[in-house]
């Protein structure tokens, strides 16, 4: 978060002028605050400044216990908690060395993508009303809210669900909780096809987008872009097919990718997205396995409560689990998943204890966000709000 | 799956392209090397540190592209305390590997790497804001999380978790 010291730049261009953006802009998605050198209405230079959400997650992470930093892992990302909860259970079990049932893993992989859908709803209303569009917003929520009624049915919350445990997820889904998700997903590619009716095709939107906030596949690979910024400028990359994890290997989807490197192009990827998520899901649901939903590891995953009043391991295991937490043997992992926005990554040091040594998070927003530099120099301030939606930025997950 | 023990021994993790690949252009720069979890870790000499990364760049088999992440470790009151982690990807063949560069405190201090990935900006600033850790070269080393006058680099060990009241 810098100081209001801009002065190298006054220096150099005596012709610029040097306004401030956000951090209450409303086309910020949150609290970016851009510092924008302008000649006219013409950018020169874009500088980010970020922070003002930054909470120290990292830090307190180190002073929880193991299972303790999964509810942090959700406030990370408000948009997809399911998949930050992913990732820091995925790099955790793999520091254990500790295998899931299948029953978990298509859980896993189909409430992942249920919360591509939210986040990708979210992005694609807020995204169009940014550019004037505001029927779309109305209908995406309207989608979005019946997701977030399906993870209230697991998790009991709408939006900081923590339904992943480690070793497995917390509880199995209610009865009626497959003939939901079979109600949204069968109806969704319909309402895919009416947000792609207004938008798609329409003169205004398609102006606002095509050609706009270009980026070349280099400059993306060099910024360290992921997920579909970098893929809407011709780079395939997917990790969940480039290295798959909770079971991905076993679903078919294909990897939509553009080559255009335009506003236009990230939409087109981000809805193609949507459809292969809704297929996703589908598969999961046929071919969920039955079985348990928690790994067979007492010392690490809690014990049920009807066996906790029943057999006397099980109580101590629950009372040493929650009082003083269990150790994970010495090491270190980095485990990346395929977020709505890219590359989320999860770098875990174990010292042996029952604490993490260090936890960090390498979160998309946070590299994406060095784009913006590229996309904007040289055009006009109007197209810096398409740029910014067109990321995908949500800062929590940027400032952390 | 139970866990496998780690393999360190440098000879034998030769039959890895990327230790091969480093040690071919300087041996004595690379310290030590870990197999472990499926996972490659390179623990490199700072001074050789960009050598390496560009090395691994540009390899017609290996071609790690892709700087993923920046980050560090404080071991304090170990010495070396710092270990910078750089994690590397590559876009074409989907491999990953870990190099690392242990800095003592006094002198933490290390080649920046936006030369080769201009991307690794925003990951040094963080690292710097946070940890303390001084990158050569950087063409805009700032604060970038805490606020300019902040004192302190709150992820090193020694701050407290409350920070200081």
């Amino acid at each position: 978060m810098a100081e209001m010291t801009p002065s190298p730049v006054l220096d150099a261009a005596d012709q610029t002028l040097i306004m401030n953006m956000g951090p209450q802009h409303p086309s910020t998605h949150g609290v970016l605050r851009l510092l924008l050198e302008i000649d006219g209405e013409t950018i020169v230079r874009i500088m980010p400044d970020i922070g003002y959400l930054h909470t120290g997650i990292e830090k307190t992470c180190e002073a929880k216990f193991y299972q303790q930093v999964v509810p942090m892992t959700d406030r990370i990302d408000y948009l997809c908690p399911m998949t930050n909860n992913l990732t820091y259970c995925l790099a955790v079990e793999k520091l254990l060395g500790l295998e899931i049932p299948p029953r978990a893993q298509w859980l896993r992989v189909m409430m992942n993508e249920l919360t591509r859908i939210n986040s990708h709803l979210v992005w694609l209303g807020t995204h169009a009303l940014d550019i004037g569009a505001m029927t779309v917003f109305l209908y995406c929520f309207r989608e979005r809210e019946q997701v977030l009624r399906l993870f209230e049915a697991v998790s009991g919350q709408r939006m900081m669900t923590s339904y992943f445990r480690i070793g497995g997820v917390s509880i199995e889904p209610p009865l009626d909780f497959f003939g939901r998700v079979k109600t949204f997903i069968d109806a969704f590619p319909e309402h895919i096809d009416e947000y792609e009716n207004l938008l798609t095709q329409n003169p205004i939107f398609v102006m606002r987008t095509k050609g706009v906030a270009f980026l070349s596949k280099q400059d993306a690979l060099a910024l360290a872009a992921t997920g579909p910024t970098l893929r809407a400028s011709g780079v395939d990359v997917d990790l969940r097919r480039d290295g798959p994890y909770s079971g991905y290997e076993n679903f078919k989807f294909n990897v939509p990718i553009a080559s255009e490197g335009d506003v236009y192009a990230r939409y087109l990827v981000r809805v193609a997205e949507l459809r292969e998520s809704q297929k996703i899901v589908k598969q999961a649901l046929e071919g969920i396995p039955e079985g348990p939903v928690k790994a067979d590891a007492p010392k690490v995953v809690l014990p049920d409560r009807e066996k906790m009043k029943t057999q006397m391991e099980a109580l101590i295991y629950h009372f040493k689990i929650v009082t003083e937490g269990f150790t994970v043997p010495e090491g270190e992992v980095y485990q990346a998943v395929e977020s709505p926005r890219g590359e989320m990554g999860y770098y875990v040091v174990s010292d042996g204890g029952a604490k993490p040594y260090r936890v960090h998070m390498r979160s998309p927003s946070f590299a994406n966000i060095q784009t913006l530099q590229k996309m904007c120099e040289g055009r006009l301030i109007a197209d810096v709000v398409a740029a910014i939606g067109s990321i995908d930025i949500v800062l929590g997950d940027c400032d952390r | 799956m139970a866990l496998e023990p780690a393999v360190t021994d440098l000879e034998q993790l030769k039959s890895h392209p990327e230790v091969a690949c480093l040690v071919a252009l300087n041996a004595a720069a690379v310290e030590s090397a870990k197999f472990d979890r499926n996972e490659l870790t390179v623990y490199v000499e700072r001074t050789a540190l960009r050598g390496a990364c560009a090395a691994l760049k540009n390899d017609a088999s290996l071609q790690y592209d892709f700087l993923s992440d920046v980050t560090c470790v404080d071991w304090f009151p170990r010495e070396p305390r710092f270990k910078v982690v750089y994690h590397l990807f590559s876009t074409v063949t989907k491999k990953r590997v870990r190099l690392k560069v242990r800095l003592t405190g006094d002198d933490a201090a290390v080649d920046s790497l936006t030369p080769l990935w201009p991307g690794a900006n925003f990951f040094e600033r963080e690292v710097f804001d946070l940890f303390g850790v001084r990158f050569n070269e950087h063409p805009n080393l700032k604060r970038i999380l805490m606020p300019d006058n902040w004192e302190g680099h709150p992820l090193r060990k020694d701050y407290p978790v409350e920070g200081y009241r």
